[in-house]
């Protein structure tokens, strides 16, 4: 019997040669990624320690200090060196920390593969599902668990294939895919299932584009969004050197699919997800005039190179409006450092951004952008919830880099395309 | 059979709402005090351990993060039901030995009832209604899980009973 995409993997991970959604199965893990914020410091370390449990291959182990760097105050510091500490205690030697979130430096470090399933201490793990790897959000004794044995226990999904076929408009990103995906399924119409995407839209989408579509999977609450493999991953990879033996693993043709979903590129408007659900989703001429406090470009979700390029195509020899505040977190050291070789963070820059270390920080209004009572945020990031960035009498609106940065110049939300 | 006083909330309550950000930094102790206070600043004051949260929809929505489930157990919560949960906090709670259970019927129950849950037979009775629900009896690979008393267990004797 044909299988989805996320039941090949996980087949190939069990060991077995077929399962079905709903088995329920227990997957070799590859990868095990801990935050900072969720990593050893909850549950895990301690645990450790006293069940005397050893970690099942430190090779397979990544830790990324993410959320509390640069850190705000004493508390995250200590967070930031806990996490530090336990790595060289541990021996992990695949530990990241101050070089952006977890998500991007993963990529670009060559520890996501296709065909892999990587486990993460944080939700957003379901990103690498754009180079075909089955990433799933975690928690913290779970994680434990996997580190004490490498396996995990997974219910196989069932799959929801949504397909965009045509073109996209001018001042049209995949973001705007992103957001019309989850505001038609609703956040919790993917629950318990995998997402994969797929149509002649999303094969001609670069990765940057790719992985802020799967990134925001669980934003419907699904467990995984995968895009199958082709030539866009493979040359992908190969810029961050990774030409090593991978086996990709991409869907049969006939698999079953719970519901397929048919978009129309053409079609899609520039779309915001308003306060405080990312459901919440509209053309954003339907809510243009809001006027803004700050705008925000950055996060594993919206802060990577190809981003903050279309941003400064809108921001070239214009001026961020008096009042507003334009801040900008490249999604890595990497992205941060290409960015200011090409000449993008000056154009940024020059037209009023304060470009800000790379950094989980205001996204999830921890540090570095935080939101007073009254104010307004429109953000390429992934969740407007109640408080997410700051104060809970703040708002949030999601919107593409495109979007954010043109609100910027005009200081309330403005549909890009008279800019572009 | 579990007795208890109901906490009830809506739909999509979500993690950052039962774990704000902000206090994520602090101990689970310290961090406890601000469980659900976007929505309920007495929820943390005042709920008491056997008492029982019930939400709508899509509970626990959002980010992975366990202080959402390990905040609320701080503060006595050991039985959740909803009508439906978000995956991951499902998960969390299960790992840690809470019992999520879900019930379709969980718009019939209020702030303050008494209910009574028989999750071995997939019923609540609310007792100050006079209505019984159906629930979700707990599938058999998580009740293995909450038998042991939490995932860590679990895998405790899994590897001991690899090694022997």
């Amino acid at each position: 019997m044909p299988m989805t995409m996320s039941e090949k993997i996980l087949a190939r991970a069990s060991g077995n040669d077929k399962v079905s959604a709903g088995d329920i199965v227990w997957v070799n893990v590859d990868k095990a990624m801990m935050d900072d914020i969720l990593g050893p410091r909850i549950e895990i370390a301690e645990k450790l320690e006293k069940l005397n449990l050893p970690i099942w291959d430190k090779s397979r182990v990544v830790v990324i200090s993410d959320h509390y760097t640069p850190p705000a105050n004493a508390k995250q510091a200590e967070i930031v060196k806990f996490t530090r500490e336990w790595c060289k205690k541990n021996g992990i030697n695949n530990y990241y920390e101050f070089i952006g979130p977890c998500h991007q430096v993963m990529v670009e470090k060559g520890h996501v593969l296709p065909g892999e399933v990587i486990v993460g201490t944080d939700s957003h793990t379901c990103t690498y599902g754009a180079l075909g790897c089955f990433g799933t959000g975690i928690g913290s004794t779970e994680m434990l668990g996997v580190l004490a044995t490498g396996q995990i226990w997974f219910k196989v999904p069932k799959s929801i294939k949504v397909t965009w076929s045509g073109k996209l408009k001018k001042g049209v990103m995949a973001k705007d895919i992103s957001l019309k995906t989850i505001g038609t399924i609703g956040h919790d119409g993917a629950t318990y299932m995998a997402i994969e995407y797929t149509g002649d839209t999303i094969n001609n989408l670069i990765m940057d584009e790719r992985l802020a579509i799967c990134n925001m999977a669980v934003e419907a609450g699904a467990k995984a969004g995968l895009i199958p493999y082709d030539s866009v991953t493979k040359e992908y990879l190969k810029q961050f050197n990774i030409d090593e033996d991978y086996s990709y693993i991409n869907p049969d043709e006939n698999a079953k699919y719970e519901k397929e979903l048919y978009f129309k590129a053409e079609e899609l408007e520039p779309q915001v997800a308003c306060p405080h659900e990312v459901d919440n989703v509209t053309d954003i001429s339907n809510v243009e005039g809001v006027k803004i406090d700050q705008a925000y470009i950055g996060s594993c979700t919206g802060g990577r190179y190809n981003d903050l390029k279309e941003a400064a195509k809108i921001l070239e020899g214009k001026k961020v409006a008096k009042g507003v505040r334009l801040l900008i977190s490249p999604a890595s050291k990497d992205v941060y450092d290409r960015c200011l070789n090409d000449g993008i963070l000056k154009i940024l820059s020059d037209a009023g951004a304060v470009i800000l270390a790379p950094s989980c920080g205001a996204c999830l209004g921890v540090h570095s952008g935080t939101l007073a009572a009254g104010e307004v945020c429109i953000s390429s990031t992934n969740r407007n919830f109640l408080g997410r960035m700051g104060s809970k009498d703040s708002k949030v609106y999601l919107g593409s880099p495109l979007s954010v940065a043109t609100s910027a110049i005009t200081g309330y939300i403005t549909d890009c395309r008279q800019f572009v | 059979m579990i007795r208890g006083k109901v906490w009830k909330y809506g739909d999509n309550i979500n993690t950052d709402i039962i774990s704000p950000p902000a206090y994520m930094e602090l101990p689970i102790k310290e961090a406890a005090k601000y469980a659900m206070s976007p929505i309920d600043e007495n929820f943390a004051k005042e709920f008491k351990e056997g008492d029982i949260l019930v939400a709508g929809k899509n509970l626990g929505s959002g980010s992975s993060r366990e202080t959402a489930p390990l905040t609320l157990y701080e503060l006595g919560v050991r039985t959740i039901v909803a009508q439906s949960f978000a995956r991951i906090f499902y998960r969390n709670a299960v790992n840690i030995g809470i019992l999520a259970i879900e019930c379709p019927e969980t718009d019939r129950i209020e702030m303050g009832d008494i209910i009574e849950i028989n999750y071995e037979n997939g019923i609540i009775n609310n007792l100050t209604k006079n209505e019984k629900y159906k629930c979700d009896k707990i599938p058999d690979h998580i009740m293995a899980i909450i038998k042991e008393g939490g995932l860590i267990n679990y895998i405790v004797k899994k590897l001991q009973n690899k090694s022997s």
